[in-house]
């Protein structure tokens, strides 16, 4: 790294040589999101628990079939969707409402005002996935995948996230200060995205369907896009901003991670079709799905680089953060779903995990061990300064941590395995051209990597159970304890770094 | 990037571009796609023609390349589902049938589809121009079923698919799928309206009760007409079913 850009790096990160005023500008602003970051969170973790009792249901129901089969309400395609929207509408988005805003609201320095209308956002928001996932177990499902709450629910969706999402934009608009951090392009650019591509999907899918395929061709659009351009800059966002402050060092490159931002920007985009290839659609726009999932190679890299070699050097720091343990987790997982997402794009590999549950392993080690993991530790960051409170328990973290390490570690083995297996034996045919397996065969065949995948639920639950009891102390305990006096870690010292 | 509105416009065109890319161009490229005869004709001389692209020759004695046009006459594929069947259809659709079964084959080729005889030909776009919902779907838990009408049609295909959702084991030892019997009503034999009863051997663990039988719901029927509604047995311009 050149002088130059370190000079440039140290004069835009907003977390150097902070003084008293600061932190009480800092104070100030986390006031002023505490109450709806609360909302956010509490909402969050609830459906964290409830995504995580629909998964498992769904996973027991897939080697046992039996399993709970007696009504309509619980049968498996109904049980996976709740999951699935569980997960992705209430978990991820009320936690990046919680975390994306407070980000925002702290590197522009402008504190949330009229925090009320932000209340009423986030209720009317739940009530409506409430109702949606109702609905999907109820009947109203639309079997189109990611947007399967029934369409009933989607103006009080669409409503609620512009009235969330434009305290972020209003924020941006207010900053104080020249500097524009990295965190803040993604959020901004994340809180624009979603909107478009809920709005597009919705409408030529459901309310004016499109003619034939292009159906599926703008719901994977849609869908991969949901994870690529708006769980992961919210992610990246919160790694970026996690890391170095924690740390107490600039990141990197500052150059890089604009590279990383535009690119990921350009490429991601056109990265969904690769869900398509071999379908029923144009050929060459499975071409430019591939060629788009195969540049995201170089944001993949240039964050990787980014993150990583900030935090060389820092492993010990990184083992005694409870934030930093997760975050960085989180940026490993990240550059390896990714990578490994390239090579699935291309049409030799995806011949064979294409249908496959190499594909559900690959969503999991997005959403779970990327997305998630990090959101976790920026919850570990983020609560006690909202509410001046230290976590209460050290070994529900060390709990949560190991569980779910070990547990998403299980799944992403048995299901990566399972899958790899089950697509060459789809695949395999004698010399004259007949399947090797009958289909019954390939499936039985998946059922022990099926079963592994219900014992990593169990590992996943525990972890979660773990993150909710510290969740609910912390937020119930009335008394301040003797933590008062500094941050709560895995291992004795405390850690370097901002509050 | 200091300034809001210049960021937002990279923002803005980043998805713009991808959007016109992926949505809009196959918009143009596939939204005025129409059922077709089994070969097209070439619009001038009348003469049947191979594939989608007739050759028509100008005054001036050079040729372009045209649309064929549907051989007048004829009939056109595919064909609007209709009745019953397009009920049986929301019934897929909200029991989320389609996240185990997928409704696309892939080209002789790529994967091993056709020779699981899940169709007699890939699967191509005109296919699916006059489905309201298409549900190509991503995961094959159990078997695509994009031309499951052409393995199982008629009272025999019936008789199966019912027997089937009833409880798979019957017709698949070993299956993963689960039993659909809430789409099923058991009563004492000879009730009335007279419907097909559900065909479950004798001493089977889902027999019901010595004087009762299964009979399907109206959702249950629905469903099954759906299934063998799912027929690819016709020739498209683009997609000939091998000699």
């Amino acid at each position: 790294m050149s002088a130059l850009s370190t000079a440039f790096t140290k004069a835009l990160n907003p977390y150097k040589g902070r003084g008293e005023s600061e932190q009480i500008q800092l104070a100030v602003i986390d006031r002023s999101m505490r109450g709806p970051a609360l909302l956010f969170l509490i909402s969050a973790v609830l459906w964290l628990l409830a995504g995580t009792v629909f998964a498992l249901m769904a996973a027991i129901k897939s080697h046992t079939p039996e399993f709970m089969a007696e009504s309509a309400f619980w049968t498996f395609g109904r049980v996976r969707s709740a999951h699935l929207n569980a997960m992705i509408y209430g978990w991820s988005n009320n936690v990046i409402f919680a975390v994306g805003l407070w980000l925002m609201a702290r590197l522009c320095r402008a504190p949330i005002r009229h925090g009320g209308l932000l209340y009423a956002a986030g209720v009317f928001w739940n009530i409506a996935v409430t109702v949606g996932i109702y609905g999907i177990l109820a009947g109203d499902m639309t079997s189109v995948e990611w947007i399967e709450m029934p369409p009933n629910v989607v103006p009080l969706l669409t409503l609620s996230y512009a009235l969330i999402a434009v305290w972020g934009i209003v924020s941006f608009r207010y900053r104080r200060g020249e500097h524009v951090y990295v965190s803040q392009w993604y959020i901004l650019g994340a809180l624009f995205w979603f909107p478009w591509l809920y709005f597009v999907s919705q409408t030529m899918i459901i309310f004016a369907p499109a003619r034939g395929v292009i159906q599926p061709i703008t719901n994977w659009w849609f869908a991969h896009n949901v994870l690529g351009l708006w769980m992961t800059p919210m992610g990246l966002a919160a790694a970026y901003y996690l890391i170095p402050k924690v740390l107490g060092k600039p990141i990197h490159s500052y150059y890089l991670s604009i590279l990383g931002f535009w690119s990921l920007a350009l490429f991601y985009n056109w990265a969904g079709v690769h869900h398509l290839i071999g379908g029923p659609i144009p050929v060459w726009l499975q071409t430019a799905g591939i060629v788009g999932s195969v540049m995201m190679v170089i944001p993949v890299i240039v964050t990787a680089v980014n993150h990583h070699l900030t935090v060389v050097g820092e492993h010990s720091a990184v083992w005694k953060s409870p934030t930093l343990r997760f975050v960085v987790f989180g940026a490993m997982s990240y550059t390896l779903v990714s990578l490994i997402g390239s090579t699935m794009s291309l049409r030799d590999v995806n011949e064979i995990t294409h249908f496959t549950h190499f594909t559900v392993g690959h969503a999991h080690h997005g959403v779970y061990a990327f997305f998630t993991m990090i959101m976790f530790g920026a919850i570990y960051f983020m609560l006690p300064r909202l509410i001046y409170r230290e976590w209460p328990s050290a070994t529900l973290i060390r709990i949560h941590f190991w569980c779910c390490a070990i547990g998403i570690g299980v799944m992403l083995v048995g299901l990566h395995v399972g899958g790899w297996i089950q697509g060459m034996q789809l695949n395999a045919v004698t010399e004259d051209g007949v399947p090797v397996y009958t289909f019954l065969e390939v499936m039985q065949n998946t059922r022990p990597w099926l079963m592994s995948r219900s014992f990593s639920g169990i590992l996943l639950t525990i972890g979660h159970l773990a993150f909710a009891i510290n969740f609910a102390w912390i937020l119930l305990r009335v008394q301040p304890g003797p933590e008062a006096s500094g941050p709560t870690l895995l291992q004795g010292e405390s850690v370097g770094g901002g509050k | 990037m200091k300034n809001l509105p210049l960021l937002f416009l990279g923002i803005f065109f980043c998805i713009a571009f991808s959007w016109t890319g992926i949505v809009l161009s196959s918009h143009v490229q596939l939204g005025a796609l129409e059922p077709a005869t089994e070969q097209y004709v070439n619009p001038n001389t009348g003469d049947a023609i191979t594939g989608v692209m007739a050759s028509v020759e100008k005054e001036d004695g050079s040729s372009i390349q045209v649309e064929g046009v549907p051989a007048p006459g004829e009939t056109l594929h595919p064909q609007a589902p209709v009745g019953l069947a397009q009920q049986g259809k929301q019934v897929y659709i909200s029991l989320g049938c389609m996240y185990c079964h997928s409704q696309q084959v892939r080209h002789e080729g790529f994967g091993n589809d056709i020779a699981r005889n899940w169709g007699l030909r890939g699967s191509v776009a005109r296919d699916y121009v006059l489905q309201d919902r298409v549900l190509l779907g991503t995961m094959r838990t159990g078997p695509d079923l994009a031309a499951v009408g052409n393995r199982l049609f008629d009272a025999a295909g019936r008789d199966w698919h019912h027997s089937h959702l009833w409880d798979p084991t019957i017709t698949s030892p070993g299956s993963l799928m689960p039993s659909f019997r809430f789409l099923y009503e058991v009563r004492p034999v000879g009730s009335k309206p007279d419907k097909l009863v559900v065909n479950i051997p004798n001493g089977h663990p889902s027999a019901p009760p010595p004087g009762y039988e299964v009979v399907p719901t109206a959702e249950g029927e629905a469903l099954v007409e759906y299934l063998l509604s799912l027929r690819v047995d016709y020739s498209l311009p683009e997609a000939q079913l091998p000699e």
